[in-house]
């Protein structure tokens, strides 16, 4: 790995994003000179007022922005040491990096259970792993269990959010780049999300970065955050450190969270 | 009544070839998002291939062989070209391309295999048999049957199938199948192929009734009244449409047309098509978008 050199105590890191830039439709300038380090096994949040630039950050990762007209302009990005600046999302795949995107987008004619199967076409899993892939998923999410036959469309909003990051997880990721996964979601349920996203994190050692603008909830499940504004990282530590600073919400975010 | 019915079954036989038709769109509808004004172009061009090969010697399940690996190399060759360049952008975009792809096929098709009418012979007569005391086209009913057996593999193909599923993904939300690593080249080469698979059989089928020709590009204006019964993003929509769509057509031919003067058959279709515009404009089994409110 050429950017980051490890220390010897440190984990070496799953994720370098190098100064990227980022630019919609040839003239939109959405990222300019963002650089962040995700540790193996870490969670990062990502943190910043709309129109900040979290998820085309994400998007640059993943590999998405190609669909959205996008592209990166300048900086690099490697995983797991390797160069994957400009690859398509289905190679990123892959290697094990998932994009769970912004506002729920689950497949809403097929039910929940052929939405998580689409998850694990990309590992080739025979009949028995999927099935045993499936019940691994319905053990840690239980409501999708319940809804298996529905058809996703059909579902509330949390389910949807819920099914989206199961259907991630089956692609079996080392890394997930999680968008907003609290958007417009009962207070309870998002405790729920995050607690399903730490207890994933200690035991199966999934990374994830999660663009979050509820700070607190995002803050206390993290280890590091960075914060983001126009395009620029402004601010970035460690989740405790950043959570006591008190001017976080009010200079950074707009003082727009609770 | 036996002469009702038998108008009315000639009809759905009929609507058969127009339901075969319109499922090859109905496919790249779904995986693409664009209307293929091109189906028909391959359709013709899969269609001649298979002739011209019969006629330069080759029996004809090797020329149909043949002809299936043209169609795949074809759908190898406008995903690589046409739509990976135009990957995201607008859907009229996408339209005026596969506008532009037809004229291309068109003339690749007649520039390599000539303009004149070529009689294909399938070796099935076109004579009427008697069932009970009904009178059948045995061509219909043969055409009928291998639409039939297309159409049941093709539902077993996309809904049992992780191609299926995977397709369905993509139809549904084309980013979010990116995301989890569907590969979307590789479903729209196998979907753009079996549109031309699916487009050498109408081809074979309408081609052995009325000469290999030009006009068979010209099926397309049929299916459009069917897809619009139908539903864009419906196989079963598209199997509906069409059998709703000929067995329309045939009963206002003779019942309807002798007191119109005759000649029905040509704008039928739209007219009924019109009517369905007003009352299902998403078509009998058009998916809208399922949501919570
Ligand atoms: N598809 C797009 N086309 C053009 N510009 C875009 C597109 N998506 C985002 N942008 C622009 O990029 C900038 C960053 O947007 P981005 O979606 O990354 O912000 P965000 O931090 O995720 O905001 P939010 O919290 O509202 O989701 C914005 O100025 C936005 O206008
Ligand atoms: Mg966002």
């Amino acid at each position: 790995m050429a950017i980051s050199v490890p220390s010897i105590a440190e984990p070496p890191d799953l994720l370098v994003v190098d100064d990227i830039e980022v630019v919609y439709d040839g003239a939109i300038l959405a990222v300019s000179g963002i650089s962040l380090k995700v540790a193996d096994g870490a969670i990062v949040a990502l943190l910043g007022a709309n129109g900040a630039g979290k998820s085309t950050t994400l998007k640059a990762v993943s590999g998405i922005v190609q669909a959205d007209r996008a592209r990166i302009s300048r900086g690099c990005i490697h995983f797991d040491g390797r160069d994957v600046t400009g690859l398509a999302p289905n190679l990123l795949a892959h290697q094990g990096v998932v994009h769970v995107l912004e506002g729920r987008h689950v497949f809403p004619q097929l039910s929940v259970e052929d939405n998580l199967r689409s998850g694990g076409f990309l590992r080739k899993l025979g009949r028995r792993e999927m099935n045993a892939a499936l019940e691994r998923i319905y053990a840690w999410l239980p409501r999708l269990k319940v809804k298996r036959q529905t058809a996703a469309g059909l579902t509330s909003g949390g389910e949807q959010q819920m099914l989206a990051l199961g259907r991630a997880l089956m692609t079996g990721p080392r890394l997930v780049l999680l968008d907003e996964p609290s958007m417009g979601l009962a207070p309870i349920l998002v405790e729920e999300i995050f607690g399903i996203i730490s207890h994933l994190n200690a035991s199966e050692n999934i990374g994830f970065v999660v663009a979050e603008q509820n700070v607190n909830v995002a803050l206390r499940h993290a280890h590091y955050g960075y914060v983001i504004e126009n395009g620029r990282v402004v601010d970035e530590g460690p989740a405790q450190r950043l959570a006591e600073q008190e001017n976080i919400h009010h200079y950074y975010l707009g003082g727009t969270v609770a | 009544m036996n002469f009702f019915l038998e108008t009315l079954i000639g009809g759905l036989l009929a609507g058969t070839m127009y339901s075969l038709v319109a499922i090859g769109f109905v496919l790249i509808y779904k995986a693409s998002g664009v209307f293929n004004f091109a189906q028909g172009a391959m359709l013709l061009f899969a269609a001649l291939n298979c002739v011209s090969l019969q006629e330069a010697g080759l029996p004809f399940p090797a020329a149909v062989l043949a002809s299936v690996s043209i169609m795949i190399v074809l759908a190898l060759a406008i995903e690589r070209a046409v739509l990976r360049p135009l990957v995201g952008r607008s859907q009229i975009t996408l339209f005026m391309a596969t506008l532009g792809l037809s004229f291309i096929i068109e003339g690749l098709a007649q520039g390599l295999m000539g303009a004149e009418v070529r009689a294909l012979d399938l070796g099935i007569e076109d004579v009427p048999i008697t069932i009970g005391d009904i009178m059948v086209s045995q061509f219909d009913l043969f055409a009928a049957a291998t639409a039939g057996i297309l159409v049941l593999v093709l539902a077993l193909l996309f809904n049992k199938t992780r191609i299926g599923v995977s397709l369905r993904a993509v139809a549904d939300d084309t980013r979010a199948a990116l995301s989890i690593g569907i590969n979307l080249n590789r479903i729209w080469q196998i979907v753009w192929a079996v549109a031309g698979i699916v487009g050498l059989v109408a081809g074979l089928l309408w081609g052995a009734r009325q000469g290999v020709q030009f006009a068979l590009s010209l099926v397309v204006l049929k299916a459009l009244p069917v897809l619009i019964i139908g539903g864009f993003t419906s196989i079963g929509g598209a199997i509906a449409g069409g059998l709703i769509v000929g067995a329309a057509e045939n009963l206002a031919e003779v019942y309807a047309g002798p007191l119109l003067g005759g000649g029905i058959t040509p704008w039928f279709a739209y007219f009924l098509a019109l009517a369905f515009l007003y009352v299902r404009p998403a078509g009998l089994f058009g998916e809208r978008a399922i949501e919570r409110v």
